[in-house]
């Protein structure tokens, strides 16, 4: 069994940190907007300290420690090397061993691969998205609202039932496949691998592409576009021109909004790729559930969010104004 | 409203006493593992009032009986969770005097690795990992692990996906130990693993989905417990279920008593009462998996006794072996063995 128990120092550092990012988080609002309002905020500033700062000290206590409480950097080394601990007993073990020291590359690989496919499904998203949110927004078009509610529907039934809706969809003995036999084709595999996980993740996501570029086309002003047109630009310059340079806050969030949880993806894998195609989500529950390993899963968690910060920074970059980005 | 409130708090006190008093056992047991009136009849016929908490996995329930000392009479742990429940001195041992029905417990269960001479725990159900198969979709004998190798059957095996099970069936099939500690036959057991997946052979590794899937004929072999290899073949006739020649893994769910149980001999009563043949018999009839009682499989007949499924040969159990508890740092090595077949695309 995983010993929680924390040494009495670690607590009191936790403790600290929470109390200072009270103080600060009062101390900021009371600047800005006077002492009574900020006690409105107090409710969501406690549960953000509760459930959002703490388990990100935890995440670092533990990324940092090994299973004892000491420090050590060895959990990043176990990043870099997935067979870092195997290796270091290997090297006790004398001349049998030796040819099976070498690096491993499990969790790089799986992190890469995890960005690859989130990068997939962001453009996907946005090429499919964008011309749907333009459609929607269009006040010409009597289907654009009908369209909307069609997106938002699916996502009042639960993401799990969803996933499991398309396995029963594109398993082998699943509805296309059986509908391809009866039609006299062949049966084709489209469950057990990464394709099967893209179009899980894309079928998934795609909403929160849509509906970011969707508000904010839906705000932009309709005389703008009889502007452009006064002014000689046809209906392609004036989209290329007008509507997709005043849409980009929007597209910006969107891809926030895709990227972030497409990287994280856990259990989608599972369920459409056969187990096949680990993505790290799964990696980091499997080293906190299978193996019990809190270190090196907190080290990975760590990484992970470290990564989607820097990306976050990268889009703000595009997106000075924060129209978008300050969604997250 | 203060003297009311006092008499609550009194009454609240007083119920612990009372459920610990005499004539009670708490029995903590996997859930819908039991033919519950199998419960009911204990009491009538005892007295004894029976406390029936449920648990999910074992791990769960070795937190839950470390958490609570001397709350749990009866558990039924997996016999590699026996040995590390022995490790850890958390169980007490059985007072087999009071057990006249051990006597019908099968032979090759009562000397075991994970509990020499069976002196902490007494087997409840137990079960084998094999292949269930679809007798429409495989012509050739299932009698090898090999098969899951034969590019016959391309995209057609499904895989468990736990590294026990699959790092053993790999090892078993090199003609290594399920249990092994060497690591060059664990390094080669990865080998073939990836050797699998190289073929393309492998459809997944899943766990819960594979008995419905394979009902649906979704793919041609998979590796499976016994018990749901059993609930799969009752829902479609073209399944067979076979363990390999080369050996495979026996799996037994025991009882035992925890140390400072509060109720020893409830406890063992209770014990003593599963393993009355008739009893058993209809627990084994409710749970489909193998019993260990030798009286109730008489009872049973020739259709469990000549089902292999439920009821392996003698030379095909002769081969197979019990999990131990595997140690630190092999364990480790097992899962990132496997972690490296999963990753491996």
């Amino acid at each position: 069994m995983m010993d929680l128990q924390l040494p009495a120092w670690a607590t009191w550092v936790m403790l600290a940190g929470l109390a200072v990012f009270l103080a600060m988080m009062i101390l900021f609002i009371r600047r800005n907007h006077g002492m009574k309002r900020s006690l409105f905020a107090s409710p969501y500033a406690l549960w953000m300290a509760i459930f959002t700062i703490l388990p990100c000290i935890l995440i670092g206590y533990y990324a940092l420690t090994d299973a004892s409480g000491k420090f050590t950097l060895d959990n990043f080394r176990h990043f870099w090397d997935s067979n870092y601990a195997k290796n270091q007993l290997y090297a006790t073990m004398g001349e049998a061993a030796a040819p099976f020291i070498k690096r491993g590359t499990v969790n790089v690989d799986t992190l890469i691969y995890s960005l690859w496919m989130a990068f997939l499904c962001t453009v996907i998203c946005l090429v499919i998205g964008y011309p749907a949110a333009l459609f929607m927004a269009d006040r010409q078009m009597k289907l654009g609202a009908t369209l909307v509610v069609l997106f938002i529907i699916p996502m009042w039934m639960n993401f799990l039932l969803r996933t499991i809706a398309w396995m029963s969809l594109l398993e082998d003995q699943g509805l296309i496949n059986r509908v391809l036999r009866f039609l006299g084709f062949e049966g084709v595999q489209l469950m057990y691998n990464s394709g099967a996980v893209l179009l899980g993740m894309v079928y998934n996501f795609l909403p929160f592409m849509v509906f970011p570029i969707y508000n904010s086309l839906n705000k932009m002003d309709p005389k703008l576009h009889e502007a452009a047109q006064d002014l000689g630009c046809n209906n392609w310059k004036t989209l290329y021109k007008v509507t997709m340079p005043l849409s980009l806050p929007g597209v910006i969030s969107g891809i926030t909004m895709v990227f972030m949880p497409s990287v994280t993806t856990f259990f989608l894998p599972r369920i459409l790729g056969g187990g096949n195609t680990m993505m790290f989500g799964d990696l980091i529950e499997s080293k906190f559930l299978t193996e019990g390993n809190w270190n090196v899963g907190s080290a990975l968690s760590l990484i992970m969010m470290i990564l989607i910060m820097i990306s976050l920074g990268i889009l703000r970059k595009a997106d000075p104004e924060g129209e978008g980005g300050s969604m997250i | 409203m203060k003297k009311f409130l006092s008499l609550v708090l009194l009454v609240m006190l007083l119920i612990p006493a009372f459920a610990q008093a005499e004539g009670t056992v708490t029995v903590f047991n996997w859930q819908d593992y039991i033919d519950e009136s199998v419960i009911e009849d204990f009491e009538k016929e005892t007295g004894i009032k029976v406390n029936y908490v449920r648990f999910t996995t074992n791990e769960d329930m070795m937190v839950q009986v470390d958490a609570n000392p001397g709350h749990f009479d009866l558990c039924f742990p997996s016999e590699y969770i026996v040995e590390r429940m022995i490790s850890q001195d958390m169980l007490s041992e059985i007072n087999y005097d009071h057990i006249p029905n051990a006597k019908y417990i099968l032979e090759n269960l009562q000397n075991s690795t994970y509990d020499p001479g069976n002196a902490h725990s007494v087997p409840y159900m137990w079960g084998t990992v094999g292949i269930l198969y679809n007798t429409k979709l495989v012509s050739d004998p299932v009698d090898s692990w090999g098969i899951l190798w034969n590019p016959k059957y391309m995209k057609n095996v499904f895989m468990l996906d736990s590294y026990r099970d699959s790092m053993g069936v790999s090892l078993k099939s090199l003609g290594y130990s399920m249990n092994s500690e060497n690591i060059l036959e664990l390094e080669m057991a990865k080998e073939k693993l990836l050797e699998q997946k190289r073929i393309g052979t492998l459809k997944a590794y899943q766990v819960d989905e594979t008995k419905d899937k394979m009902v649906s004929g979704e793919a041609a072999l998979a590796v499976m417990w016994s018990g749901d290899a059993l609930y799969a073949m009752d829902l479609n006739e073209d399944l067979a279920y076979a363990v390999p020649n080369e050996g495979s893994n026996v799996w037994v769910d025991c009882m035992v008593i925890p140390k400072n149980a509060k109720n020893k001999e409830n406890a063992e009563k209770f014990i003593d009462f599963l393993c009355r043949p008739d009893i058993a018999q209809r627990n084994c009839e409710y749970i489909w998996y193998s019993s260990p009682n030798s009286g109730a499989i008489a009872l049973m007949g020739e259709d469990y006794i000549s089902n292999p499924a439920i009821n392996p040969s003698e030379e095909t159990l002769a081969r197979c072996e019990f999990f131990r508890d595997i140690k630190e740092p092999y364990r480790s090595i097992y899962v990132t063995l496997f972690e490296e077949v999963k990753s491996a695309k």
